[in-house]
């Protein structure tokens, strides 16, 4: 049970400090959603169409949830936050789908690197959980500047395209606006396409490359009109009187797709007993000072319920059972940061338990790592954290990722960060994650340096190495914060702690329109 | 004694009858047309007769068929209500002739009454003050010729006029002439109606004397000689000259005018040797009293006389009927007794019928039903939840009546019942009943029957001011509907953005659907605009307004500090939302609509379900701006539909008698340039 003193000053600052991140959190998202900027929004409208956000709006179930993802894609990069395009998980007509929006006022909607990877993630997303994907489809195409980084990895949305509907999962493009060269394949490859009458323009190439290739004169209609793709091309299933009706045909034909989610379904819902509103105070500023996860979990959990597996063994981290939105899950939670043989262990243990029951693992992320120090590469400390980093490999079951603080060194991985491939994965603002802590990172470079002078005779210079240490530290500190992380989508996004609930349990449901995997190949070693 | 009785007529009439017999231990029969199939009358009597056919003429207007069913079902008497057959001397005769006991007066009084014609010289012979008649050479047809010289020979008189069907009652057939210009043509239309409600077709023209009081004085006579006057009731209100709102006793009569009307009343009923109810209608204006015709039946507004008197006059017609004796003097009056007729119909909209399923009627604080109230709330329905107002028959809900010592204590009881009441379903007038009851000029007692019209009421539809709250109420309740009846994340918390772009938005249309000519009373769209944040409730437009719980059928909101309760249904695309602020109907918009297809310009639409009547113009005839180009009969109503502007008849898609839908195109004028 919670033993988080609410009225405390070190919860007051923790909470004042989360609330300064969040803050900045909801400026860099405003800035995602405002697009392309006032001028371009207002031409946009002044054509009668409608935002990216505003045809999702429109698209999804009315009062129902919409889970954006990577709304900081791009973010420290030279291209605009959010990366010209809106993807996430929203219900249509009671179906989850993953839906990708472009949008158009962010320089005619065009691909740079970043809105490829989101895309990208987008139908790993849709194939991995089997969520239908709906794209709205508005794009000018490749950033051409930048098409060194498009071109050829670029062929893969197409190629996802077709490998969801062979694996049973729907594609349905709405196309709105220009769908062209390379584009012209997202209807192309989709398997329902609706098309807005004098809006959609779809073609390999556009009257002025016809004209440059064989001289032949043609005018847009012609060449892709959505009239001429209806009637004559056949590569419109339905024509759409305007841009509402298009939504209005869109939901028609998830409706009509009849689709069954193949997983579990939750059971009874309960909420915590204790307040989520006061996850924001618990994480401290300071990542070297440890916080109870199961604060965190009473917050999360169904009923604030935590069934503790091996309590007693390897406390650093804490493993157990709960239910989340009515889902089972498994909890693996970082209580001291740093990571023992005993808890890589029971770690190891506690994710084969849950593959054999088929249960969904959740990683609350704050870890420093493995322990090093001669006592525990003799203890086999490697071999231990190899056996986590194993079953969390191999592992079958959905995983969900949420790096509350810390995320540093191989605690990374053992603790399923980006690379072992969780369904989702979440950060906090509080969040960090890089090789290992920035002083301690450029404590080590120091080490380095001065013994490389010794080995040469010289005299370390010291000023240049204070120098060089802040530096590092600096840089490295700029590196592992989640914005930075974000916009690289090192993950889907970063959230307020207070929906880590909401989130996780929108996750919980997606993953679940997957059958339930079948478990690995071996009883469970007891460790 | 009478064992069984079988009642000729419908609705909330036929379940009053109903109820004082259950009250005397007398069996129940029921007649049905087939649009009654299933009908709360039908069902709660004893015994129930399906009359074949909705037309009146083969239902509640076929005499054969109603005594046929008496003596099927072993009746002994038949009462017949009011309307219908009630004032048919014929049907009287024949009900005595199959050797029943007829519930009424007898067939020679009905017949001395039924020709308003008649009964005023009646009357007038007996010493009854009278309007005088004008003397009509009535020209069979509307031939030219005949046309032509009735307009002049009416050019003199003392307009405005007041054609009155000599059959009539209800105001059908009842027209007001204000120039020589239009009284041919009204003529013929009173005529028409007056022969399609009451077949017969004779009408007579008298003086319209403006801004009287209505005032009536209900009588009671039995076989041995005893005439009852019951005091007087006030019917002034009304329109298009069908009563609204009644009362008794009457807040302008005095004791010696009192003494007068019903000196005169029972004057009338001696005069004709009247035995069973009856009423004596007089219009009244300062000093004038003149009599207006006698109804030879209960009346529609008798539950009046009934609170205040404490009588069952329905109980004391079947007695009279047995040949009971009245005791030599009735009761003393106590109190005051206010009745309205609700109704499903649009007074914003020229009082058009409404049709369509009466979702929920809920008027609380009902302590009877069909029977005498003091200090109380009276309930007379005809319908129930689920019933469907059909367009075969007058479209009256219920009458509701309060009673209380004084006028203003029934006035407010009754506006506070009528405010409070659930209505869903077809537009009705209960809003107009409760201006109405609350108006300072009623309060005053200054009623006369050009009421409403002197007041401006109804008022133009403004949007009511409950309707920026409601509209939110209705969205947070279809919110929670929608919450409750997800099949995926149900749980999740309403509309949840991790990356909010704009509020939730759902768009209302205020008021009635336009009827589907695009007529209406548009009181426009409503856009609600909120979202629900981690801190609660931020609704645009509503600053500070807390939302304390929503569920798909209650929505609490808290504004400046004070709560509100909304109570949300949801019926056939209509979301009502009633509270203590009022009822508003809210129709939600599509947020993706079908594209529509274009009607051609200058479409004319029938404007509800009905028999085209005649047709007016041909095709490529001109037409000038509001000449009638089609009349449609429906709800027992003439409608005009006439052209918006002038130009030529491109198109005319309907003839005579031809069934049409509401929405049809009846005809497509083209504009001139």
């Amino acid at each position: 049970m919670s033993r988080l003193d609410t009225s405390s000053g070190e919860y007051l600052a923790r909470r004042e400090a989360m609330l300064a991140k969040l803050a900045e959190l909801e400026a860099e998202q405003a800035g995602a959603v405002a697009g392309g900027g006032a001028k371009y929004v207002e031409r946009h409208r002044g054509r009668g169409k409608l935002l990216a956000r505003e045809r999702i709006e429109l698209l999804v179930d009315p009062d129902s949830a919409f889970l954006e993802l990577s709304p900081l894609a791009g973010w420290g990069s030279d291209f605009p936050v959010g990366a010209s395009v809106v993807t996430g998980i929203g219900v249509v007509e009671g179906v989850e789908c993953v839906i990708v929006a472009n949008d158009p006022t962010v320089r005619g909607g065009a691909s740079n690197p970043w809105t490829l990877r989101k895309t990208l993630r987008a139908a790993d997303i849709a194939l991995e959980n089997r969520l239908p994907l709906v794209n709205l489809v508005e794009s000018g195409g490749a950033d051409l500047p930048t098409q060194k980084e498009i071109f050829i990895p670029g062929g893969r949305i197409f190629r996802d395209l077709t490998r969801l509907s062979a694996a049973g999962i729907p594609t349905v493009a709405l196309v709105f606006g220009n769908s062209t060269a390379g584009g012209a394949y997202v209807p192309g490859m989709s398997d329902h396409v609706v098309m807005v009458r004098e809006r959609a323009k779809v073609f390999l190439g556009g009257p002025p490359l016809v004209k440059m290739a064989t001289g032949e004169e043609a005018d847009d209609e012609s060449l892709g009109g959505a009239e001429m793709h209806a009637r004559v091309s056949g590569l419109a299933d339905h024509l759409a009187a305007d841009e509402h009706d298009a939504l209005r045909i869109g939901r028609r034909i998830v409706r009509g797709l009849n689709w069954v989610k193949r997983g579990r379904a939750p059971g009874a819902v309960r909420e915590p007993l204790y307040d989520p509103g006061e996850l924001l105070g618990i994480v401290p500023e300071d990542l070297r000072i440890p916080f109870d996860p199961r604060e965190v979990i009473v917050r999360i959990a169904d009923g604030s319920e935590f069934d503790e597996f091996k309590p007693l063994y390897g406390a650093s981290l804490v493993t157990g059972w709960a239910r989340l939105h009515g889902y089972p899950v498994g909890v693996l939670a970082n209580a001291r940061g740093v990571l023992f043989s005993e808890e890589a262990q029971k770690a190891a243990q506690f994710i084969q338990l849950a593959n054999q029951a088929r249960t969904p693992l959740v990683f609350l992320q704050n870890t420093t790592g493995y322990m090093v120090g001669r006592e525990y590469e003799q203890g086999g400390i490697i071999k231990h954290g190899a056996m986590m980093i194993n079953a969390v490999s191999n592992s079958t079951v959905p995983h969900l990722t949420v790096v509350m603080g810390a995320s540093y060194g191989a605690g990374n991985y053992g603790m399923c960060g980006r690379a072992y491939d969780p369904r989702f994965l979440f950060a906090w603002p509080s969040a960090k994650s890089a090789v290992m802590g920035p002083a301690q990172l450029a404590g080590v470079l120091s080490i380095v340096g001065r013994a490389a002078a010794q080995a040469r005779g010289q005299a370390y210079d010291e000023e240049a190495d204070a120098a060089m240490r802040a530096m590092v530290e600096a840089q490295i500190e700029a590196e592992s914060l989640p914005f930075f992380l974000s916009g690289r989508l090192y993950d889907d996004g970063v959230i307020d702690p207070r929906d880590t609930r909401t989130v996780l349990g929108l996750c919980l449901s997606a993953v679940n329109s997957a059958p339930v995997p079948e478990p690995a190949g071996f009883g469970v070693f007891r460790m | 004694m009478i064992t069984r009785l079988l009642v000729a007529n419908r609705g909330e009439i036929a379940r009053r009858v109903f109820r004082t017999c259950r009250d005397l231990g007398i069996e129940t029969v029921a007649v049905f047309s087939d649009a009654d199939d299933g009908a709360p009358h039908a069902r709660e009597a004893d015994h129930a007769v399906r009359l074949p056919g909705t037309r009146p003429a083969d239902t509640y207007l076929s005499a054969g068929g109603i005594v046929e069913a008496a003596l099927r079902t072993g009746a002994d008497a038949v009462h017949p209500g009011y309307g219908f057959l009630s004032e048919n001397a014929a049907f009287a005769r024949a009900v005595l002739e199959a050797g029943l006991t007829w519930v009424g007066p007898s067939p020679e009084s009905i017949a001395a009454m039924g020709s308003k014609i008649e009964a005023k010289a009646l009357m007038a012979g007996a010493g009854v003050p009278v309007l005088p008649s004008l003397a009509l050479p009535l020209p069979e047809g509307s031939r030219a010729g005949a046309a032509d010289g009735l307009a002049a020979q009416t050019r003199d008189w003392p307009y405005p006029l007041l054609v009155k069907a000599s059959a009539g009652g209800g105001g059908r057939g009842m027209r007001v002439v204000r120039e020589p210009g239009g009284l041919v043509r009204e003529l013929e239309s009173a005529r028409r109606e007056a022969e399609s409600a009451f077949g017969d077709g004779t009408v007579f023209v008298e003086p319209l004397l403006e801004r009287a009081r209505h005032i009536e004085v209900q009588v009671l006579a039995d076989a041995h000689g005893t005439v009852w006057a019951l005091g007087e009731r006030e019917c002034s209100i009304q329109r298009r000259h069908q009563k609204v709102v009644e009362e008794a006793p009457s807040p302008a009569v005095s004791p010696g005018l009192r003494a007068r009307l019903c000196e005169a009343a029972v004057t009338a009923a001696r005069a004709i040797g009247y035995v069973g109810a009856g009423t004596v209608e007089f219009l009244v204006k300062d000093d004038t009293v003149a009599f207006l015709e006698m109804n030879t039946r209960l009346q529609v507004e008798h539950p009046v006389t009934e609170c205040v008197y404490g009588l069952d006059l329905v109980g004391l017609q079947l007695r009279i009927a047995e040949g009971a004796a009245l005791p030599e003097t009735p009761p003393e009056p106590y109190g005051h007794a206010v009745e309205v007729r609700l109704y499903a119909e649009d007074p914003a909209e020229d009082w058009r019928p409404q049709s369509g399923v009466l979702h929920r009627f809920d008027v609380p604080g009902a302590g009877t039903a069909f029977a005498p109230v003091r200090h109380g709330l009276r309930l007379d329905s005809g319908v129930e939840d689920g019933s469907e107002i059909g367009v075969h028959y007058d479209p009256m809900l219920a009458k509701v009546i309060a009673h209380g010592a004084t006028r203003a204590e029934a006035a407010r009881r009754l506006a506070g019942a009528l405010a409070r009441a659930r209505i869903h379903g077809p537009v009705t007038n209960r809003d107009l009943l409760v201006e109405v009851l609350r108006h300072d000029a009623f309060l005053a007692g200054e009623t006369h029957t050009a009421f409403l019209e002197q007041h401006g009421l109804p008022g133009r539809p403004a949007v009511p001011p409950a309707v920026p709250l409601a509209a939110l109420a209705a969205a947070l309740a279809q919110a929670a509907a929608n919450r409750a009846a997800a099949t995926v994340q149900a749980a999740l918390p309403s509309g949840w953005r991790n990356v909010p772009s704009q509020p939730q938005r759902v768009s209302f249309r205020v008021g009635p659907a336009p009827a589907p000519d695009g007529a209406g009373a548009d009181q426009g769209v409503h856009t609600v605009s909120y979202r629900l944040t981690r801190d609660g409730l931020r609704a645009d437009g509503l600053p500070g307004t807390v939302l304390v719980g929503a569920a798909p059928d209650a929505v609490v909101l808290e504004t400046g500090g004070v709560r509100h309760r909304f109570e949300v249904a949801r019926h056939g695309g209509v979301t009502y939302v009633d509270s203590p602020l009022g009822s508003v109907r809210l129709t939600p918009l599509p947020r993706l609509p079908e594209p529509v297809e274009r009607l051609a310009p200058g479409s004319l639409l029938a404007p509800m379900p009905g028999t085209v009547l005649r047709v007016e113009v041909k095709s490529g005839e001109p037409v000038a701006a509001g000449q009638v180009v089609v009349v449609l009969e429906a709800m027992k109503m003439e409608h005009r539909i006439t052209a918006p502007a002038g130009g030529t008849v491109a198109e005319l898609n309907t003839a005579p008698g031809r069934q049409v839908e509401a929405g049809a195109v009846l005809a497509v004028i083209e504009e001139r340039e």
